[in-house]
């Protein structure tokens, strides 16, 4: 689906005047989390490899960056920068070990390298165990701008989620990503043709790593906060849902999964309904799997092209 | 105390059982894991939530129908067992013969319903279920109080991965089972009913998690995590046995408990995460790990 | 740009005050709003949860359910024992549904994080249930409020005299958080400073179910005491743990946290005897029996400490919201540290400027079966020692006057 230049000021424009109508912070959440899941489906939706530890990355990303807020009173975005290398790092080793087994294999390697990480970050003493890293600073951007104005940051989380958004969406356009859709569709071919199948598979994780180190670094800064839960396997499987409920392999589609997940969420959140959410997101699987597999954005494309072409 | 080099004997050997009485669930959870894979092909991931439920159908029985736990180990293997076959039939059948990654997708959704069941009905502390009354002593060793519980897991999980593994490899049902696993459309030539051995593998796979869950609900606390976490070790673990035969998971699911125990004793902090450094040596020096068959 | 930075740091400091000098008189939004955060559903449910939201709106019921003509509402919410979960509820609360005040507040890794988004907003922090200390020491602020008990308080009342009966070398089996540590930490020093001897520390995570390998490693230390720095339903497991491996036999098993859910679920066999310290026994005299029967009424079991302490302090919040004529912050935490608490809970009771409630503590031994008269009678009171002698005293930094 080509965007038309219209077409995407109209969507810029929207994510510029929604926190005049809707609440700042769960924007940035929903933002954050449509940043891991679009650096996820590179790697599931686009080269066809399903990782199941990307928390790792989500949660190593906001470790380094909360802890050297909190420690070296970095300015944010060198802490981002930080986070975001971090994660980068983490993913280079865990692709290496990961892209040694395919398949199912691979989501179980990935599954077991994240809850290695978990364990680590457990008990290793700078990420505060159970207890989380607790008032990050938010900053001062360029050592200029107050962050802990929620309009403000919203716009600098904006900034990053379209940088990210951009990236993912220039890789999957380039000869790079094509390479990448071709191991996906059939890998031996891919393998006959001369390419190494397991450097662009590395290379492909690596990005996707780095990237959700960023959406985990942003989402530190805006809740101030890092913890277990964002190394959790349960988030690995959230990030899964929210690729496969909006469609993976298309570009938009993290973006509406993670809309409805995180939504649903902050709906049940709390609430006495709190642990319907678990159940919520398992017969969505279950029913994506069965019935729905294109996802939100797959089916809406399936059905625009059926209409009017 | 006795102390050899420097070593307390009586809190290693403690640490050793304690380490094969986990290994015991790792390898029955492990073994029921490869039979499905060997079949089916497919990962299991509600295999935890399996275990959980067999947990739960033992305190359930006890506290709703007064069943008492030894008519629990059989009856609550059986049930879930069925509830295995019924996931079969309805859920996994109709997705047979596609990417494998689909299967283990809803297989995930699966047991995030019935985690999220469970602690939406009982709370996610856990409830306490008593060590049968025959088994309530235990034996002072030279080095250690075992408790007759912790001795009878051990013996009795033993017992069945081995009964279990006389029957795949030395039984006529077996001798079905693994030319399914070979070339299921010569195995149906024959005249074999294959699709409904495939749903009883499922099952039978399953009932063993049930079973395990059974044996941990008097030293766990019943709760609706206890599977997940659970889980991702058995994954290691089968990632460091490799799917490819019976033994070496049972082999592989015990090892791994006493090398957690040996952790336990000598480097306590990494005991949780010796199992995955173990993974990952493995995946550097044998990636079809040490008893997978494909390259 | 190290001056613009502070330009910009003092405009928002003056429009933070405008905005509460704004604020200072009346009631803000027409209502007072009283959030209720605990965990719902895990291994703190029993000793906080739903009674605590109970305890609330009774002391809102009690109260009259308005407090200067303005209506009073409760909201509450499950925390999961997770602090991020518990933060965003919070700034969710603060920022979308003017919540004044938030109480409940059990897991200290939780409150650690609410208590910084409270603060942050200008918020007071009731805190009910954590033990850890650090609210009122090293993380003090002058919107934290904790009432019932915290480590100190428990170390003295069970560490000390257990030392002094000639138990010297101890190990503890520690939760692996906020809480257990600072419990053992406070533990420690007691058993140092007393003459005694910590020979070594286990940490188990919050919320683990097999500690038979943590019990093997306090058995194999042989120690004297075996100190269990956990609560909730990971005492009630380490416990029944070290029971089964004979642990209790041969040495002696304290629990430094207990409330009256865990040792009501404990067999008689394996907890009684056991001494500890707690904040609030329902069967003291008649007027906690008098509060507890109600409670038992609505909750179906008798109070936890924390529990009936969320009474006590919302109860104090109220009145002095009330002797102040406005919710604003500021002013209702000076009222309340200047009104002296006493009711039910609170005997000989202060409010500190450092936010730390200094009451009567009570040393208390769990009933043996053939003691109980019936399933809610299960600790015997032996002693009772003064808030003073409990807390110790207030560092010099966190006097908020």
């Amino acid at each position: 689906m080509k965007m038309t230049n219209t077409k995407i000021a109209l969507l810029v424009g929207l994510g510029l005047l929604a926190p005049l109508v809707i609440y700042p912070v769960f924007l940035m959440k929903v933002l954050c989390f449509a940043l891991f899941a679009c650096a996820f489906n590179l790697l599931l939706g686009f080269t066809g490899l399903l990782s199941f530890g990307h928390a790792a990355f989500l949660g190593t990303g906001g470790y380094v960056t909360g802890y050297l807020m909190i420690n070296t009173g970095l300015t944010p975005e060198l802490g981002i920068l930080c986070g975001t290398l971090a994660a980068g790092v983490v993913g280079a080793v865990y692709g290496k070990l990961a892209v040694k087994r395919e398949g199912i294999y691979f989501a179980m390697v990935t599954l077991a390298l994240a809850q290695l990480l978990f364990f680590v970050y457990l008990q290793a003493p700078f990420t505060g165990g159970e207890d989380g890293l607790q008032g990050v600073p938010r900053g001062f951007l360029f050592g200029l701008i107050d962050l802990t104005d929620n309009t403000y940051l919203y716009y600098v989380v904006y900034a990053i989620f379209l940088f990210g958004f951009w990236l993912v969406y220039r890789t999957v356009h380039s000869p790079f990503g094509q390479i990448l859709k071709a191991i996906r569709e059939n890998e031996p071919r891919a393998i006959s043709l001369g390419y190494n199948v397991s450097q662009y598979k590395w290379v492909a994780f690596v990005i996707s790593a780095a990237l959700a180190g960023l959406a985990g670094s942003t989402k530190t800064l805006v809740f101030q906060l890092a913890s277990l839960n964002d190394v959790h396997w349960h988030l690995s499987g959230e990030v899964v849902l929210m690729t496969l409920l909006g469609g993976m392999g298309t570009i938009a589609g993290p973006l509406v999964g993670a809309g409805v997940v995180v939504t649903i969420q902050n709906y049940l959140s709390g609430g006495e309904l709190g642990n319907y959410v678990s159940i919520i997101m398992g017969v969505i699987f279950i029913i994506c799997v069965l019935l729905f597999r294109n996802g939100i954005v797959g089916e809406l494309q399936r059905l625009i092209k059926r209409n009017f072409s | 105390m006795a102390t050899f080099l420097g070593i307390n004997l009586f809190g290693l050997f403690g640490q050793l059982l304690v380490g094969l009485i986990n290994g015991s669930f790792y390898a029955l959870l492990s073994l029921g894991l490869a039979i499905i894979f060997g079949l089916l092909k497919i990962i299991n991931f509600a295999q935890g939530a399996m275990y959980m439920l067999g947990a739960f159908a033992a305190w359930m029985a006890l506290n709703y129908f007064g069943i008492n736990y030894w008519a629990a180990l059989i009856l609550v293997p059986l049930a879930v067992g069925f509830a295995g076959v019924l996931i079969e039939r309805v859920l996994l059948r109709p997705i047979a013969g596609e990417d494998h990654l689909y299967s283990l997708l809803l297989t995930f959704g699966i047991a995030l319903v019935l985690q999220g069941l469970f602690t939406q009905i009982y709370g996610a502390s856990g409830q306490p279920y008593s060590i049968p009354d025959a088994l309530k002593g235990g034996t002072k060793l030279p080095f250690m109080y075992l408790p007759d519980y912790r001795a009878w897991i051990i013996v009795a999980s033993v017992v069945v991965c081995g009964l279990t593994w006389f029957m795949i490899e030395k039984t006529r049902l077996g001798a079905y089972l693994r030319a399914g696993t070979e070339n299921p459309a010569m195995l149906q030539a024959f005249g074999i009913n294959v699709p409904l051995i495939v749903t009883l593998t499922f099952g039978f796979g399953v009932g063993l998690a049930g079973f395990a869950g059974v044996m941990a609900a008097p030293v766990y606390s019943v709760s609706p995590d206890m599977g997940s976490n659970m889980l991702i070790v058995v994954f290691a673990i089968v990632v460091i046995g490799g799917m490819g035969s019976i033994g070496g998971a049972i082999l592989t699911g015990l090892g791994m408990g006493i090398i957690e125990g040996l952790t336990k004793y000598f480097y306590p902090e990494a005991s949780t995460t010796v199992i995955f450094a173990v993974m990952v040596i493995v995946l550097l020096l044998k990636p079809a790990g040490l008893f997978g068959k494909e390259a | 740009m190290k001056a613009i930075k502070k330009t910009l740091l003092c405009t928002g400091i003056a429009a933070a005050m405008t905005v509460s000098a704004a604020q200072a008189a009346g009631i803000s939004d027409d209502k007072v709003k009283i959030g209720v955060l605990a965990d719902m559903g895990g291994v703190y449910a029993d000793i906080c949860g739903e009674g605590c939201v109970t305890a609330v709106q009774m002391a809102v019921e009690d109260f009259g359910g308005t407090v200067l003509g303005k209506p009073i509402e409760i909201v509450s919410a499950d925390d999961q024992n997770k602090p991020d979960v518990g933060s965003s509820i919070v700034r969710k609360w603060i920022d979308n549904e003017q919540v004044d005040t938030v109480t409940g507040l059990v897991a200290s890794s939780v409150t650690g994080a609410v208590a910084k988004v409270l603060t942050d907003s200008k918020k007071i922090a009731l805190i009910s249930t954590s033990a850890s200390h650090a609210f009122t020491t090293k993380a003090c602020s002058p919107y934290n409020v904790q009432w019932t008990y915290n480590v100190v308080a428990l170390a003295n009342g069970t560490v000390k005299p257990m030392v002094g009966a000639g138990k010297w070398r101890w190990f503890f089996i520690t939760a692996d958080y906020a809480f257990g540590h600072a419990l053992e930490s406070v533990a420690t020093e007691v058993v140092n400073s007393n003459g005694g001897e910590v020979l070594g520390a286990v940490r188990a995570p919050l919320g683990t179910t097999d500690f038979s390998s943590y019990v093997l490693q306090a058995q194999s230390s042989g120690a004297d005491v075996i100190a269990l720095a956990n609560a909730g339903t990971d005492f009630t497991n380490s416990l029944k743990t070290a029971a089964e491996f004979g642990l209790t036999q041969t040495a002696d098993v304290a629990g430094l946290l207990v409330f009256t859910s865990n040792a009501q679920a404990l067999d008689p066999e394996i907890a009684g005897g056991m001494k500890l310290t707690t904040g609030f026994y329902w069967d003291m005299d008649e007027q906690t029996r008098e509060w507890s029967k109600r409670f038992k009424e609505r909750h179906g079991a008798i109070p936890a400490m924390g529990q009936a302490g969320a009474y006590s302090m919302t109860m104090h919040y109220l009145k002095a919201v009330e002797a102040a004529g406005t919710d604003d912050s500021d002013t209702v935490i000076r009222k309340m540290k200047e009104m002296k608490p006493d009711d039910f809970f609170a005997r000989n009771a202060t409010l500190r400027n450092d936010g730390r409630m200094v009451h009567d503590m009570y040393q208390v031994r769990i009933k043996r079966a053939d003691e109980r008269a019936n399933p809610d009678d299960i600790f015997a009171i032996e002693n009772v020692i003064s808030g003073e002698e409990a807390f110790g005293p207030m560092l010099a930094e966190c006097d908020f006057k």
